[in-house]
């Protein structure tokens, strides 16, 4: 299993793809393979002000309820209506139509303290996760 | 039991693969208790003093859904009593509780001519469920299945293996057989993997715990710790219809008298109005805001496509169609008293001639 190269990562299994001053936030392959169908995804409204490492949702498999952390302070700019009616776009495609926010960055420099795609994996395998 | 099998496709699967078909649960952590009189009835009286059912009136091959309560008429465990003989019974009781019933059961016998033993450790016992199941234990090797009706049980020759206890009970709210097969590591193994071949044309899946929860909360069966425990009355989980408080003495009857008519809560169940998923342990609350009461058991349904749990509720706010209020991660969220069991396996699937209980729990 690789990675998106162009994307950073949480230790909590979150990414975050950066353009510009825009980011989009998501949640890992790994995180919904090990979350199992999702069932329902609480989401901040536009305009939410996100604090990096700070809850800001929380996602629910049958079984359970996990919360999602900011990778990155902000201002949230969009939020995946789709996730509403269609949680399981996190299982199907986490990188693509299973992106949770979009948030206009207020501090560029925290994306330099997240992992690439590379440490991510060792970071996956030094937790005993096969890919 | 893991909490599900990702492999083959996780919970959801598995629960459908139960309603749909057939699932197996290893539910050998289950504990298997023998009560057997020494003379003149002695291990039916033992019996009948600690369960609230009535056990004399099964025949020989035949179970009932029971419970042990303390004095003060709430639960130390459900289970299923079944007669093995004239004056022998074997308890199944729930693994969580297993240590403290077999204690529980040993003090209160005490009195009478009967030897307990605890078979738990010599048992493997699996669980086949769902609408497809006979059809499994057909190609394993009983052919008379449809002779066994719910609640009854029999000794069959399974899996080339001869002597095997299997009783059409479980805990799924679908037809569904549980067996008894040796516990060595070699038959338990072998009769697992016999088990998914003979189900591989009906879809059959190994099920977790987690299926295992979603299924009994849409049967409405009760899970100790949950809707039952030490601090709940028999009246109040509304499991009256397996109380025989006419049979005679057996130990919470007297409380049980008492408290028959002076119910503070009852067990409601509740469909969410309001989008959110209701989860054990979270508070019940009215419009006001003051807290009536809490949740026991929440999930989405598999079956159902909504979000459903059940809840102790004043009986005021326990009528149908009653909104009120579950505090969900700080929000006031609806939901409304609906009827229960919440799913009911359609009617012609009945085995055995119709003597079975489609709602009977485990």
């Amino acid at each position: 299993m690789t990675y998106p190269a162009a994307l950073r990562y949480t230790k909590d299994h979150e990414w975050i793809g950066v353009n510009g001053e825009l980011g989009t936030v998501g949640l890992t392959d790994h995180a919904q393979s090990q979350l199992g169908d999702v069932v329902f995804v609480e989401l901040p409204k536009s305009g939410a002000k996100l604090e990096a490492g700070k809850p800001l949702g929380t996602v629910e498999s049958v079984k359970a309820v996990f919360e999602i952390y900011a990778p990155a302070s902000g201002e949230v700019t969009e939020v995946n209506d789709d996730l509403a009616n269609a949680p399981e776009k996190i299982n199907q495609d986490p990188y693509g139509a299973g992106w949770l926010v979009k948030l206009r960055l207020s501090n560029r420099a925290e994306i330099t303290g997240l992992m690439d795609a590379e440490a991510y994996e060792s970071y996956l395998a030094g937790q005993g996760a096969s890919c | 039991m893991p909490i599900e099998y990702p492999r083959t496709g996780g919970l959801v699967a598995e629960h459908k693969a139960v309603r749909g078909g057939v699932g197996i649960f290893d539910v050998s952590h289950m504990g298997d208790v023998r009560v057997r009189g020494r003379g003149l009835g002695a291990g039916l009286a033992a019996v009948e003093h600690i369960t609230m059912n009535n056990a004399a009136r099964l025949a020989a091959g035949q179970a009932q859904y029971s419970a042990m309560l303390y004095p003060e008429g709430t639960f130390v465990d459900d289970l299923i009593v079944h007669r093995l003989g004239e004056d022998d019974f074997l308890l199944v009781i729930n693994a969580g509780t297993r240590e403290k019933d077999v204690a529980w059961i040993q003090e209160n016998t005490k009195g009478f001519d009967c030897e307990v033993a605890d078979w738990s450790d010599a048992y493997t016992q699996l669980a086949i469920q769902g609408p497809r199941a006979a059809d499994v234990i057909r190609k394993l090797g009983y052919a008379a299945v449809a002779d066994l009706s719910t609640y009854w049980f029999a000794y069959a020759t399974i899996c080339g293996r001869s002597d095997i206890l299997i009783a059409r009970t479980g805990y799924t709210g679908e037809d569904g057989f549980e067996i008894y097969v040796p516990s060595d590591i070699e038959t338990s193994e072998d009769v697992w993997r016999r088990v998914l071949e003979a189900g591989r044309e009906f879809g059959i899946l190994p099920c977790g715990l987690g299926a295992r929860n979603t299924l009994r909360l849409e049967a409405r069966l009760p899970l100790y710790g949950h809707e039952i425990s030490q601090d709940i009355n028999v009246w109040e989980a509304g499991l009256g219809r397996f109380c025989k408080m006419e049979k005679g003495e057996f130990v919470g009857r007297a409380a049980l008298e008492r408290m028959k008519s002076a119910l503070t809560r009852t067990l409601a169940g509740l469909e969410m109005v309001d989008r959110g998923i209701a989860r054990d342990g979270y508070r019940c609350q009215d419009e006001a805001g003051n807290v009536i009461g809490h949740v026991t058991s929440g999930s989405p349904s598999p079956t159902l496509g909504k979000n459903i749990a059940l809840a102790y509720l004043p009986p005021e706010f326990a009528a149908l169609g009653t909104v009120v209020c579950v505090q969900i991660r700080g929000q006031k969220l609806k939901a409304r008293v609906v009827p229960t069991p919440f799913y009911r396996r359609p009617r012609g699937q009945e085995p055995g001639g119709g003597k079975g209980h489609s709602s009977a729990p485990r």
